[in-house]
């Protein structure tokens, strides 16, 4: 089975990065191929920005995300260029304290994430993107927890381990916490 | 110990870029000379950190000409180089791929293809290039160059590139693209002692009577390098083998470039890498290189279940172009579908080969690779 | 006697390729004298001959390659330091000496030049200025005097030279002379000096140029021009270069640079030693 992801938010979001983490818990940790592309120049440095995965069972041939199956979003203006891009029943996540003017579209499942607020909570804005990880993991089950934990270890600023751990279980929780409150199970 | 370093064994997660520059360590390349340019920079960066750690050289040079030049200048000093570039640097650096021909340098020059002409898309992929790595240089000569369609191959085939470098002592280029270049992903790098390395043949007389430009039966001269006690001189001057100017004499002239350009012809099969993908009855073919071959298989697949007859035909080596083949291949389809990203450039050496089968070219340009949907399409359309 | 023989016979038969005489150059020139110089250098110094790469880039002197019997390459136009860059850098064991002209070095090559000696990259630059491009016919090059006539400058030279010591000094050279062909002892004492200092080097060799560029300008013979060079030579060790201007009436000759300073090579060695070391303190945890 093939899966198209895209995460979109603002540069120093750690997007790029997230789709990096993504892919390597899939196909380093985990038994599965993965290809990730990314948008790059002066935009990963504070524009928009875009990182895509492709995640499948066998071998990729295309290595393009063309219709996502599982669209993260992080910032507004993400939130106004991606958020009709998806397939038909796409998972869509969205950091609900950086999106506030929504027009949620019919036939997608929106999963409403405060990741920026948690992290600011945990005392750093800027691991929202684990707190998304972290969300991910629980509700689409792309890849398993063991495999993004070890994803997200080998990415980080050694001294960070704790906060980063801490930002990925509490995301992880929210998103188990979604599921049984919508009563949807995990892609 | 310093050996080990050079190859990161095991599997990563690496972008093509990057997986580039461990591909040129793992075959033994310690010297890099280069200049920063979009989308091939990460490659310099990763050889500024790494060739240090196996106590080789990573030379920033003032631009693209001083960069090939240095290059040149380290090969002839017996070591394996490389540079890496895109579009404007590759135009700089024509003249002296010329004289990496001409005096027979074994080198690598990777090219990350981005949108042309000028300046043009810097982030943007393209196989514009391609024709310009075939003819850019002044004169008659031929060229190797490789087109890899993974990140793994990008590993693969810089170590490839060299090995054909060293062997035909030629400039090898590596034509990638900015997706690839900067696309990541898994890449399984095995054991230093699995991986082949082919390293130039040195000459087996005596100083006094070495010709550095005669050559060997597969018309590769042996070489020496500065230092070893040979004393030869090399020129960008038509030469004999003794390498004396010989700039008014018809048959130096003549027996000098044949023999440059024999070198890759008499040894095209050797040299070719090609894949056939469900071509043994396919009616229609896609004729495809670099990532373009990945959709171009996704759409193959994809009409094959429609019960379409169609299959692939990837070129990994797309220089010296293997015509005999697509001749033969051509004779049994019914048309040939040629996805490129750029105006049509390999397609008329595939018209060429084609004789009478009609070629489509699927001609794409912009920010991004061919989807599989639009050459199943052509495909569907071309089986009418 | 016979030319093989007179050659053979020579003292200095073993720096040249026999094979490659009778050499291009015109009577008269200088780069004779130059070639001769650096051989005389070579041959006091006793330096092993397998360790001594010769570059050139095209023009007259870029003939020099050729006719030298050590490993020598002869490159595109300009391209020679870049290329000896990459040759001293892979082979440090290597003495380096590019040889070649005021055109090829300071016009299509003036780039290479000031960078390689901005970082101070252990090769030796020996300059041939004969104010012109000699192989093409005579046009004007970027040392050609004011109001000098050439075939491309046929109302005379509008363009300002490069005062090519003064170039070489600004852009890091930790040694940098001027001589004319006349002051071969001392044009041989600077190369042998350039030889045994470790960094970038820079020794401009003003040099006749009897069939173009002296005949168009009308200063007579090629022993005119050296009786020229011996009246308007004046000496000046460790004068400012950028004062050390060339004019009708005065060449500024001498050692206007001899200074001390860390290499490329030996800052890419150390660095490379830091790198290893760290790398194995890492290993061995």
């Amino acid at each position: 089975m093939r899966t198209e992801i895209r995460i979109a938010g603002f540069g120093g979001q750690g997007i790029i990065r997230s789709g990096l983490i993504l892919s390597m818990a899939a196909c380093i940790y985990g038994d599965k191929n993965a290809v990730q592309t990314q948008s790059y120049g002066p935009e990963s440095r504070g524009g928009s920005c875009k990182s895509e995965v492709v995640i499948a069972d066998e071998e990729i041939d295309f290595p393009l995300v063309d219709e996502p199956d599982v669209v993260v979003i992080m910032s507004q203006e993400a939130y106004h260029t991606y958020i009709n891009t998806a397939k038909e029943n796409a998972s869509i996540l969205v950091d609900s304290e950086m999106v506030t003017e929504r027009a949620d579209p019919p036939n997608t499942k929106i999963f409403n994430v405060p990741a920026t607020k948690t992290a600011k909570e945990l005392g750093k804005a800027i691991i929202a993107n684990v707190v998304m990880l972290g969300a991910l993991v629980s509700l689409t089950n792309l890849v398993t927890f063991e495999a993004m934990k070890e994803a997200i270890l080998r990415n980080i600023p050694k001294g960070t381990e704790n906060l980063n751990m801490k930002a990925f279980e509490k995301g992880y929780d929210f998103g188990k916490k979604l599921l049984k409150k919508k009563n949807v199970p995990a892609n | 110990m310093q050996k080990n370093r050079a190859v990161l064994q095991g599997t990563h997660f690496l972008s093509g870029d990057l997986a580039c520059a461990e591909g040129a360590l793992a075959a033994g390349c310690e010297f890099f000379g280069g200049y920063p340019i979009t989308p091939a920079t990460e490659i310099a960066e990763r050889m500024a950190k790494r060739l240090p750690e196996i106590g080789g050289v990573y030379l920033q040079m003032e631009d693209e000409i001083a960069s090939i030049a240095a290059v040149i200048g380290a090969s002839f000093a017996g070591k394996k180089a490389m540079t890496a570039t895109s579009g404007p640097g590759f135009s700089l650096m024509q003249e002296n791929i010329g004289l990496a021909v001409m005096t027979e340098a074994p080198l690598v020059i990777v090219n990350i293809m981005r949108g042309g002409p000028s300046t043009g898309q810097p982030t943007m992929p393209s196989q514009q290039d391609v024709m310009q790595a075939r003819w850019g240089s002044h004169g008659d000569y031929e060229i190797i160059a490789l087109a890899p369609s993974s990140v793994q191959e990008m590993f693969d085939l810089t170590i490839e590139s060299f090995n054909l470098a060293e062997t035909y002592r030629v400039p090898v280029m590596l034509l990638a693209d900015a997706t690839i270049g900067h696309m990541w992903e898994r890449v399984k790098i095995p054991p230093q002692e699995e991986i082949p390395l082919s390293w130039r043949k040195k000459p087996e007389v005596a100083p006094a009577k070495y010709k550095p430009f005669k050559p060997d039966e597969n018309l590769v001269p042996p070489m020496a390098c500065f230092g070893e006690g040979y004393r030869f001189h090399a020129t960008g001057l038509t030469h004999n083998e003794e390498g004396a100017p010989a700039t008014v004499s018809s048959e130096a002239q003549d027996r000098l470039v044949r023999r440059l350009c024999n070198k890759i012809r008499r040894n095209t099969k050797e040299i070719m890498k090609i894949e056939e993908i469900m071509l043994d009855d396919a009616e229609i073919v896609v004729l495809a290189y670099g990532i373009t071959s990945r959709a171009a298989l996704s759409a193959v697949r994809m009409v094959r279940k429609e019960g379409i007859k169609a299959g692939l035909l990837r070129l990994v080596t797309i220089w010296p172009f293997p015509t005999e083949l697509v001749t033969q291949i051509a004779k049994k389809s019914r048309a040939i579908v040629v996805p490129e990203m750029n105006c049509g450039q390999l397609v008329r050496e595939v018209e060429r080969a084609a004789k009478t089968t009609p070629v489509l070219l699927l001609s794409k340009l912009g920010e991004e690779p061919h989807r599989p949907s639009e050459i199943s399409s052509a495909l569907r359309k071309a089986i009418k | 006697m016979k030319k093989s023989n007179i050659l053979q016979n020579h003292p200095f038969a073993k720096y040249l390729r026999q094979d490659r005489m009778p050499h291009i150059w015109c009577a008269g020139c200088g780069n004779g004298i130059l070639i001769n110089s650096f051989i005389n250098a070579l041959d006091e110094l006793s330096i092993d001959l397998d360790k001594v790469v010769v570059v050139s880039g095209i023009g007259c002197i870029g003939r020099a390659a050729g006719y030298i019997n050590v490993d020598s390459f002869h490159t595109t136009h300009g391209r020679a330091i870049a290329f000896a860059t990459g040759v001293k850098l892979a082979n440090p064991e290597l003495k380096v000496v590019v040889i070649s002209g005021d055109g090829d070095l300071f016009a299509i090559g003036g780039n290479h030049f000031i960078h390689a000696a901005r970082r101070n990259v252990d090769i030796k630059v020996i300059c041939a200025n004969n104010f012109t491009y000699g192989m093409t016919g005579g046009q004007y090059s970027p040392t050609t005097p004011l109001e000098s006539w050439t075939t491309t400058t046929p109302y005379g030279s509008i363009e300002h030279p490069f005062n090519l010591v003064h170039l070489a000094a600004a852009s890091g050279a930790i040694y940098v002379a001027r001589w004319t062909t006349l002051q071969v002892r001392r044009l041989k004492n600077s190369i042998k000096k350039s030889l045994q200092k470790e960094g970038f080097s820079f020794i401009e060799v003003i040099s006749p140029c009897p069939t173009i560029y002296d005949r168009y300008n009308k200063l007579g013979t090629a022993t005119d021009v050296m009786r020229l060079f011996k009246q308007i030579s004046q000496v000046q060790h460790g004068y400012d270069p950028s004062k050390a201007v060339i004019t009708k009436n005065q060449i500024m000759v001498g050692e206007f640079m001899d200074i001390e300073k860390p290499s490329y090579g030996r800052l890419l060695r150390e660095m490379t030693i830091r790198v290893q070391e760290k790398l194995k303190g890492e290993e061995s945890k």
